[in-house]
């Protein structure tokens, strides 16, 4: 047997795996890093492609930007696993907030939610006020429903939604569940011809491939609105606090919120986002 | 049928253009992907060579665990990278999680059993007598060794385009442990996943394409070899 070659290719192999992983640390002296967890819209409409180049430059941080669902954000911000959220699921975050996992939720921006569904109307909900007798209608026709199903911000307010109109759709037959992001969702609704709630950012960077129209929108709980949130460094040592910090005060300073005021008007004729620093979330939408 | 020649035009002009980004993230996955895929040819052909040449209770055992991960699915293993990568995980101290670092580990971790299971069954296909022959002819166990690799070169070749076709066109331990950060961890896989859900779908086809004629010409390039001379 040649069982001692084989055992010493083996242990080469090993080191030399070992002498990798370990050697990167040091051959990768990164830049002052941080980890910034956020909702997908802000990824999906290019919005943070826009200011994190301004940010990194001003600043000299690096920017992880992870894109999930606002919901998943949240989970990374209570492990310690991010510094700062850029989220929009406003129970959610007063929770986040109470149970100490982040400090200094400000205000950045709002847009809104819309119902959006095929051309046809098979629920006869356009322009029906307010949302939830809209649901209440989806719900009575039993016409298919696209949910998020995801945790995210958006999911959120649908249920939110959902609640308002007293229904409980979980099981229902019309109402289904992607676990996917925005874009991929309007995309199974448009194809499925089913209804579903967005938020108008997505959609109008979507517009072009869908055969969704708006049906519902204007009603003060669609509104869709976005904090940005430091993680607690006193819960978690590893918390780049200071980068968080920074990003934050960047979010909220005159220039970005300028930025954010114009953002999307060249490609969309209309802006994705209307800037709110500094404004108390009560008199948003009036 | 429009949507597809628009994404092949788009394609040939992000190639022709020299699209420094595209460029980029198309660089960024041939290294993530070659050196995951080198490192899976270091410990899959010396593990699987070991485990074929010798004889232990409970081989079959080992044997059929190394087979059931050739098919260990990305989005698995992406996560468990993603728990010890984190901060406050059990490797958290090395701070390379969404790095391209961490998606050549995640990588070597799908790759590795690929090439392990292809090593193992190329070279006990190899006839029993050869060993012997060739200890008979004066050969030291390293040279027998090295001439075992040497016959079973058609299917060692065979799972390196495996290894690396498994990793190259993977897609959620990428986006998990790589996070998809512009210009930094952005692969043509996940690339191709935001532009779809960005509704971009003739970026996300162009990407696609250049992912395809990657694959093709490091396969092209693998073929050649491999064929060129034949054992026998």
């Amino acid at each position: 047997m040649n069982r001692k070659t084989g055992q010493k290719i083996l242990l080469t192999g090993i080191i030399f795996l070992l002498l990798f992983i370990t050697g990167i640390p040091s051959a990768q002296a990164q830049p002052k890093t941080i980890i910034l967890a956020t909702t997908t819209s802000t990824q999906d409409s290019g919005l943070l492609d826009v200011l994190l180049p301004i940010f990194e430059k001003k600043t000299g941080y690096f920017v992880k930007t992870i894109a999930v669902g606002s919901g998943q954000a949240m989970a990374m911000g209570q492990k310690g696993e991010a510094d700062v959220l850029l989220v929009h699921s406003p129970a959610a975050e007063k929770k986040f907030i109470t149970e100490n996992y982040g400090i200094n939720r400000r205000l950045i921006m709002h847009n809104d939610y819309i119902i959006v569904g095929p051309a046809g109307d098979p629920a006869k909900i356009k322009r029906v006020k307010p949302t939830s007798v809209a649901f209440k209608k989806i719900a009575s026709e039993k016409v298919l429903f696209i949910s998020r199903g995801d945790n995210s911000g958006t999911h959120s307010k649908e249920r939110e939604i959902w609640k308002a109109a007293g229904i409980n759709p979980e099981g229902e037959k019309w109402y289904q569940q992607t676990g996917l992001g925005m874009g991929q969702t309007l995309n199974v609704a448009a194809e499925k011809k089913g209804y579903t709630l967005a938020d108008r950012g997505t959609y109008l960077a979507l517009k072009k491939n869908l055969n969704l129209d708006i049906l519902v929108e204007g009603d003060a709980i669609l509104l869709n609105i976005y904090h940005v949130i430091e993680v607690n460094p006193a819960k978690w040592a590893k918390v780049n606090a200071a980068g968080g910090k920074a990003f934050a005060d960047f979010m909220v300073s005159k220039e970005t919120q300028g930025i954010i005021k114009t953002f999307g008007i060249d490609k969309f004729g209309s802006p994705l986002f209307f800037p709110d620093a500094g404004k108390k979330e009560e008199d948003l939408g009036k | 049928m429009e949507l597809i020649f628009e994404g092949i035009k788009k394609a040939f002009w992000l190639l022709v253009s020299f699209d420094p980004e595209v460029m980029g993230i198309t660089l960024l996955s041939l290294e993530v992907s070659g050196i995951a895929t080198l490192i899976s040819l270091l410990i899959g052909i010396s593990t699987g060579v070991t485990v074929a040449l010798s004889r232990f209770i409970g081989k079959r055992v080992v044997v059929s665990l190394i087979n059931t991960g050739m098919g260990l699915p990305p989005v698995v293993v992406g996560l468990f990278v993603t728990i010890f990568l984190w901060r406050n995980g059990p490797l958290g101290f090395f701070e390379i999680l969404y790095t391209p670092t961490a998606m050549i580990i995640a990588q070597t971790v799908i790759a590795t059993p690929i090439v392990m299971g292809i090593t193992l069954a190329a070279i006990q296909q190899l006839p029993q007598k050869l060993r012997l022959q060739i200890l008979a002819l004066g050969a030291t166990r390293l040279q027998m060794v090295w001439i075992l690799i040497k016959e079973a070169r058609l299917p060692l070749l065979a799972a390196v385009m495996a290894g690396f076709g498994g990793v190259i066109s993977e897609v959620g331990a990428s986006i998990m442990v790589g996070g998809n950060i512009k210009g930094y961890s952005r692969v043509l896989t996940t690339a191709t996943v935001m532009e779809t859900s960005r509704g971009n779908f003739d970026i996300a086809i162009a990407l696609g394409i250049i992912l395809l004629l990657l694959a093709y010409f490091i396969n092209l390039v693998l073929t050649q070899i491999q064929q060129k001379e034949r054992p026998r």
